[in-house]
Parts: C-alpha cells; structure tokens; sequence
C-alpha cells in the first residue's frame, strides 16, 4: 500500500537526529521506522511515524527542512522469497528504485520502497 | 560629441587641471615627485596612468584644506560627507564648480525628460549633505520650478505634492518608498487623481532593479539613478537616460577609469574593477585618480539615445570586500550573484576563508528555496553540483559548496556580513 513517509534534510545529521527524536517524542508521535541516508556534508532522515500531521507541524515549529514523500509499503510474509519475488517483478516492469530499506514492527518485518513512479510500482506489488 | 572629440577635450583638460593640482595642492605634488612624474609628462588623456592616486585616507589625513587648490576667498561654499566616525570630508566648491556641478544634475534631469515645465519636489536632506542643494542647484539650472522640501514631515510632503503639481521627485530611493507606502495609506490621496509626479531622480545609495519596478508601480513614475559623491562633486557625475540601460556619466567633467584593485593597473575596456575619478574642472578640492571603492564596470558602446558618454554599469560591491584565495581576487558580490542566477538557492550565503597546510580553504555555505529540500538526494547533490561549476567558471577557483537547513545563515540588517577570512594575514 502507498503511505506518507517524512523526509527530514538535517546538516551534521548525527547530532541533529537526537533533536528530531527528542522533538517528536515531547509531542507525543510515535516513530515506527527510520533511516538516515548521507552525503559528504548532509544527510536525509526519512521517518514512518503514527501521526504525520502532528509530526510535520512540530518538526515545522522547530525550524527543521521536512517534507512529505509517497512511499511503497509492504508486509513481509512468512513466505521466503517474496520480497525477492516482489522486487524481481518491480525491476522487470522497468521501474527502477531511488531507495529501499527494512524495519521490523514487532514480529513481522516490512519494507519501504521508493520511485518515481509510485502508484505502478504499488500496483505491481500488489498483484504478488 | 564624437569620442574622439571627446578624448581631444579630454586631453586638454587634463593637462591644465594635473598642471594646476601640482602647483597648489601641496601634498599631491609630493605624491607625484615620489613617482617621479611631472606635469609636463602628461601629454593627453592617455598619459593618466602614470598618476598617482588619491583615496579617502587622504582627503581625512590633510583636513580640512588640506586638499584644496583655490585659496579660500574663491570658495563659496563646503559640504561634507557623512563619516561614519572621526573627521568629516570636507568639499569646497568655487562658483565654477557650483556651475558645473549644477550642469551636471541639469544634464541628468534633462535625460530623464525635465523641462523648465517641470515643478521639481526636492527632498534630499538640504545642508551638509550634497544631495539637496545639488539637485536644488540643477533644477534651477534646467529653468525648473524647484520645490525644496528637504527630507522629513511625511504629510506635508504629500499635501504640496498634490497641490502645487509637483511632477519631479528628487530623493534616496528608501524615502521614495516610504513616502509610496504613505501615499499609498493615505485616504485623502489618490495616486492616479491627485499625484501628478512623472519621473524620480534617486540616488544616494544603492537600490536594485526590483526597487525600481516598486517604486515605478507605486508612484506611477519612471524612475532614475541618479549617480555622484562629494569628493568629486556631489549627485550629477552621471545619470540614466530614458533607456534605464547604465548610468551616462558626464566624462568631459569627471573622467571614469576602471583598475584593478590589487595591481591598481587599469582593466580591458567593459571588465569589471574598482571605479576611478579625475575631475577635469573642479577648482576648489580637484581630485585625481580618486579611487571610489566602488566595484562596477564601463560600457563604450554608444547608447541607444543617441549619447556618445561612456555608461557605468550596476554597482556590485565595494573593493574593500575583496579576498584573495589562492591567489586569485574573489568579490562577494561575485558569489553572490553565481547564487541568484540559479532560482533553487535562496540567496543566502556565507564564505569561510581559512588556510590549512599552507593551503587555502574556501567553504560556501548556502539554503535553498524551502520547496528544493526534497527527499531526493541526488537532485540536491545536482544543484550543489551546478553552482560548484558556476562559480568555477566565474572565479577560476574551487570553493566547496555546502547546503545547510533553512534559516541557519545569520540575517543581519543592512551590509549583510557574509565573509569569515580565518586567515592569520589580511589582505591588505
Ligand atoms: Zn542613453
């Protein structure tokens, strides 16, 4: 299913995630997954949390660079290979992939997958 | 006139006022025998370049008369400049130069479309400060009816604006829109019935193309540079003509060259570099190869009103603000205008100097637009990557460039501080 991920641009990104965290968790939002991608002088914190609005309005409030990306989530099932299946099947369709990364939401793990052309590669997903 | 015409006048006048400076003005002939020059080897126009230069420094160190040529009963009248601390630079002015000087705002007025059917409102501060008087002066010059308000009483400048006609608005560009803004506020007055202004002289201080268009909208005028200081004369060394395309300045009086600020070598004709005066006919306080600071550049070109006077391009910056990085001369207002022409960044900026190894560093930190924060890295790494190249190509060196979260380079009111020079040496 397609779901809202925020996309945080933070300089010295180490540093300024613990505010991130520490600013989401004084107004009561719940992170369910999170992942940093670098540059040389950068980084791009891409969070899943329980409440987006509430989310972006205080990140808002707090002068951080957030914003709002559609992304592809998917649960993985007991099956071995289906997330294999999934991405062979998305890749063949041509939809190439800007980024992908796992978490585990208690017992299951799910995944997140990003592209350009986010209701196909969701569809495509979706059929398996 | 033709240019070569031009340079023959030119020629003759400078012979006469370098003779005249060296025999009354006795540090300047100090500086001209340490250079070993002497009167007779300035032939022509182009012979400038062998002169000594003068600047601001000198004109504070020989106060107050340091500089003047004229003996005191042939002056007529002082103005000062604004110093930000110490000593004041003191002008004086002989009844010729006050003519001239007036010559030169009528010229500009004329430029802009002024006629003695005009009723200028001239709201420069009058006294010290040249702006008033002079524009007052020219005014008078062109055979206008000249209003002198002076700055200040916001609704009194409105209610004879209105009820004499006023069609003329001489002041700094800020005033102008502020007295918009009141008009504008103003239930009693309608712009368009009531306001009968059809140009504005503004000068005094650096304004910018969006000003202009403000400014044009809100008062329903054209609106005009108007370009000069008082170590040279005061407003009128130059004004824009009815295509806005330059600042024509009047060369026969004030003669224009562009140098480099560390060689002090003159630059190729239209290159950018520091702006340099001679007066070619001031006889109270002559200056020669006055450097103004200021960054700019000259166009040759003939305009498209017919006049054949060399035009003075934007002025970028001042000379002071240049660093040296690995050899290589780097204006701030050079960076920042590689900035704007790339519409993602937002035109904030910061440049740290500092020397590691012996080598210099050369760090640019820079926000964008709040919608160019998006989550694709690549495109983020694309827009640092193009203004690298940019600013290669324009400055001949590599800065690295960093974006930074929004709002994290200080603001600060008026002449932004967008330089950090770590370096233990300064350039100077
Ligand atoms: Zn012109």
């Amino acid at each position: 299913m397609i779901i809202d991920q925020l996309s945080i641009f933070l300089n010295n990104a180490v540093g300024r995630i613990t505010e991130v965290t520490s600013t989401l968790s004084e107004a009561g939002v719940n992170l369910k997954a999170f992942t940093l991608s670098e540059s040389s002088d950068f980084g791009i914190l891409r969070i899943i949390t329980d409440n987006n609005e509430k989310a972006v309005e205080v990140l808002k409030a707090n002068y951080f660079a957030v914003n709002v990306t559609k992304v592809v989530y998917m649960e993985l099932g007991d099956t071995p290979g289906a997330l294999y299946n999934s991405i062979q099947k998305v890749s063949d369709a041509g939809v190439s992939i800007e980024y992908m990364y796992a978490f585990s939401t208690g017992d299951a793990a799910s995944v997140v997958i990003r592209t350009e052309d986010i209701e196909r590669c969701n569809a495509l997903i979706e059929e398996v | 006139m033709d240019r070569a015409k031009l340079r023959e006048l030119q020629s003759e006048r400078l012979v006469k006022i370098v003779k005249y400076t060296y025999d009354n003005v006795q540090f300047y002939r100090e500086r001209m025998d340490e250079a070993g020059v002497k009167p007779s080897d300035i032939k022509s126009i182009d012979d400038i370049s062998k002169l000594p230069f003068m600047q601001k420094k000198d004109l504070r160190d020989y106060y107050p008369y340091g500089t003047f040529a004229a003996p005191l009963k042939d002056i007529v009248r002082f103005h000062a400049s604004s110093g930000t601390t110490g000593k004041p630079i003191v002008a004086g002015y002989t009844q010729n130069d006050l003519d001239n000087w007036a010559e030169g705002v009528a010229r500009c007025l004329t430029a802009y479309g002024a006629t003695k059917d005009d009723i200028l409102q001239v709201s420069y501060g009058y006294g010290l400060f040249t702006g008033g008087l002079g524009a007052h002066d020219g005014g008078q010059k062109l055979g206008a009816t000249v209003l002198p308000m002076s700055s200040g009483n916001t609704s009194k400048q409105i209610m004879l604006m209105k009820d004499l006609g006023c069609t003329g608005l001489c002041c700094t560009p800020s005033y102008a829109l502020f007295l918009a803004e009141s008009i504008a506020e103003d239930p009693d007055t309608d712009i368009e019935k009531d306001i009968k202004l059809k140009f504005g002289a503004f000068g005094a201080e650096p304004w910018t193309e969006n000003m202009r268009k403000e400014l044009e909208s809100k008062l329903r005028i054209k609106a005009y540079d108007i370009y000069g200081l008082t170590e040279v004369s005061g407003p009128g060394v130059g004004g824009e003509c009815e295509y806005q395309d330059g600042t024509h300045l009047w060369e026969d009086m004030f003669y224009p060259e562009i140098i480099d600020p560390v060689t002090l070598q003159p630059v190729e004709p239209g290159q950018q570099g520091e702006l340099v005066f001679t007066t070619l006919l001031k006889e109270g306080m002559p200056v020669i190869r006055y450097r103004t600071r200021d960054l700019t550049h000259l166009i040759y070109d003939k305009c498209r009103c017919g006049r054949t006077m060399v035009r003075m391009g934007r002025i970028l910056g001042r000379s002071d603000d240049m660093m040296i990085i690995r050899g290589v001369n780097v204006f701030p207002s050079t960076i920042e205008s590689c900035i704007l022409e790339i519409p993602e960044f937002n035109g904030q900026y910061f440049v740290t100097v500092d020397r590691v190894k012996n080598v210099d560093t050369f760090d640019i930190d820079v926000e964008l637009r709040p919608e160019f924060y998006t989550d694709n890295m690549d495109k983020m790494l694309n827009l640092k990557a193009r203004l690298t190249m940019r600013l290669v190509s324009v400055l001949g060196i590599k800065p690295v460039i960093h974006i930074v979260e929004p709002n994290t380079i200080a603001r600060s009111q008026g002449k932004a501080k967008h330089v950090l020079d770590k370096r233990q040496f300064k350039n100077e």
